[in-house]
């Protein structure tokens, strides 16, 4: 793909015996936000060093913003921003101690930098808290500072290991609201996540990613498509019915997912209208009582079961 | 090494002198250790054996070497705690000169041993030792200490490199006291039996401390040890200077 911001092809990579990339492969346009999605242990991490230099690939073709991350290693550093898992940053210095730091490093020049960190200080609302070691700050400022550090030099290419692993939700909100207004000033994201519903919200393009490998690629829509049609959820007002009412489906019984706590089948269905008027006569008949009944999309963590198989989800867990 | 080697060597420089004004108590602790084991020694062993003035000009000259080696722990601590955390990660993410991380650290640390060389210079004058030498060869003894220093430092920075964590840092800790004491800065050779004696004699640090007792004038000086002062730290620098530079471009690949 010419407009590509990131291809990889083949990428392999070994550790003690054991593959963290076994030829894996993908594509990500320029200006879009990729998903990478796969339980711990998929090769995320491995994939995101791989390409913002920091790990050299045993094997493959890689190239972040039109350089190759081995050959041309600097012209790569010079395109891209990183937030990895944990805070890239000085814990004794301030806020912007680092930024102004980072921003000399990537040679801005010492008045540039110096304004570029204010800018990125009062971006991320942290101009408060600038002079304090960032060992005194929160998980959530942390995580935005390092979020700004990895923008200093407004990157074409910006990596996002997991980037709201361990954080409450508002400091997800806070990541999410970041990453939706870098998109639209054209940046290109590549995101890991543990998190459908990070991918789910986020991402245009999503790789699922397990053991090495690209297992499924595409939009959210159209993986959700791949594991087969719509869902129907049934919630019993009894939970001692469910077993009565799993044999009223006309569904095969190992596709019928049940959850006790929340008294609720769920079961694909082929066509919506007549399953639906199906069940609710059949439920009616047999004198089980429904409480709510509702067609729906698959999740996608539907997908990902479906994808990784049900014990290795349950692993990640 | 590229344009910005200089510079961005002076910006990683800065973040110690940064790190030294934020918490200026762990400065003040690695610059007031060498003065208590000069007093201590000093007083209490020299004191003990009566010979108090005689062994002080001996003592004074052996502990500058003795700080100058005992450098390396320090150096050691600060690059496996960078290497610790994460934000070594953005350094190599960045388009940063290569190496930079580790010359702007040996800097820092060269910058403190000055410091720590001065004050233990005037702590010595404080105890009644004096230079005999002239301003030249006084230079030329700082200059020599501070080149064992600068080696010591490299050796630090790939053994951190190489041992990875803080936790082994301990072994190497414990290990610099005999290698220390196993030179001429504390007790001259000629009273160790012959074998001892003799692997004293070819430490490195030896030849620094007896160069330098040489420069100043005063007991245990040789004439002729310059050369070794000069030959073996540039010999430690040459091994492993460039295997730590290689060691750091190539961390986790």
């Amino acid at each position: 793909m010419a407009d590509a911001a990131i291809t990889v092809d083949g990428a392999r990579k070994k550790y003690g015996g054991k593959h963290a990339l076994d030829g894996l492969g993908l594509t990500v346009a320029r200006g879009t936000v990729h998903g990478v999605l796969g339980p711990n242990g998929a090769g995320k991490t491995t994939l995101v060093r791989i390409l913002s230099t920091l790990l050299r690939p045993d094997a493959g073709r890689i190239e972040v913003a039109g350089h190759d991350v081995v050959t041309e290693a600097r012209a790569v550093r010079l395109r891209i921003g990183l937030l990895g898992q944990h805070a890239a940053l000085d814990e004794e210095l301030g806020g912007r101690q680092n930024l102004e730091m980072f921003g000399r490093l990537y040679h801005l020049g010492a008045r540039h930098a110096r304004v570029r960190a204010g800018e990125l200080l009062e971006r991320f609302g942290l101009a408060d808290a600038g002079r304090k070691p960032v060992r005194a700050y929160s998980g959530g400022m942390r995580r935005r500072l390092d979020l700004a550090a990895a923008l200093v030099r407004d990157p074409e290419v910006l990596f996002l290991d997991e980037p709201t692993t361990g954080l409450d939700p508002r400091g997800r909100a806070e990541v999410w609201a970041a990453v939706r207004s870098l998109v639209g000033g054209g940046t290109t994201v590549l995101l890991t996540t543990q998190y459908l519903e990070e991918a789910d919200q986020l991402a245009d393009r999503i790789s699922v990613v397990d053991a090495g490998r690209v297992i499924a690629d595409g939009t959210a829509d159209e993986l959700k498509a791949q594991t087969g049609g719509d869902r129907i959820d049934v919630v019993l007002r009894d939970a001692g019915q469910l077993g009565a009412a799993v044999a009223l489906l006309p569904v095969p019984k190992a596709e019928i997912s049940v959850d006790p706590d929340r008294r609720l089948l769920s079961a694909p269905v082929t066509d919506r209208m007549a399953a639906l008027s199906g069940v609710v006569r059949a439920l009616e008949e047999a004198g089980v009582e429904a409480e709510d009944i509702a067609l729906r999309r698959p999740t996608l963590d539907e997908v990902f079961l479906h994808l990784t198989g049900d014990q290795r989800v349950k692993e990640a867990a | 090494m590229s344009a910005y080697a200089l510079t961005d060597s002076w910006t990683m420089t800065r973040r110690e002198l940064a790190h030294w004004a934020r918490q200026p108590g762990r400065l003040v602790v690695g610059l007031v250790f060498p003065v208590m084991l000069l007093l201590m020694f000093a007083y209490l062993i020299g004191g003990g054996r009566g010979v108090t003035g005689q062994y002080r000009d001996y003592l004074v000259p052996g502990m500058l070497a003795l700080t100058m080696a005992f450098g390396l722990e320090g150096t050691m601590l600060a690059v496996t705690q960078d290497l610790e955390k994460g934000v070594i990660d953005r350094f190599r993410s960045l388009p940063m000169a290569n190496g930079a991380v580790l010359v702007g650290r040996s800097a820092a640390d060269m910058l403190q041993s000055a410091l720590g060389l001065a004050i233990l210079i005037g702590v010595g004058y404080a105890l009644g030792w004096r230079v005999h030498g002239s301003p030249a060869e006084f230079l030329g003894a700082v200059g020599l200490l501070l080149l064992l220093r600068f080696a010591m430092l490299w050796i630090g920075i790939h053994l951190a490199m190489v041992a990875g964590k803080p936790e082994l840092v301990q072994a190497v800790q414990i290990l610099v006291w005999p290698v220390g004491f196993l030179s001429n800065a504390l007790a001259t050779p000629k009273s160790m039996p012959g074998w001892l004696g003799t692997a004293v004699e070819w430490n490195p640090m030896s030849q620094t401390a007896t160069a330098v007792r040489d420069l100043l004038g005063g007991p245990g000086g040789e004439p002729g040890h310059v050369w070794a002062a000069v030959v073996w730290p540039l010999g430690l620098l040459a091994v492993f200077f460039p295997l730590a530079v290689r060691r750091f471009a190539r961390l986790s690949s």
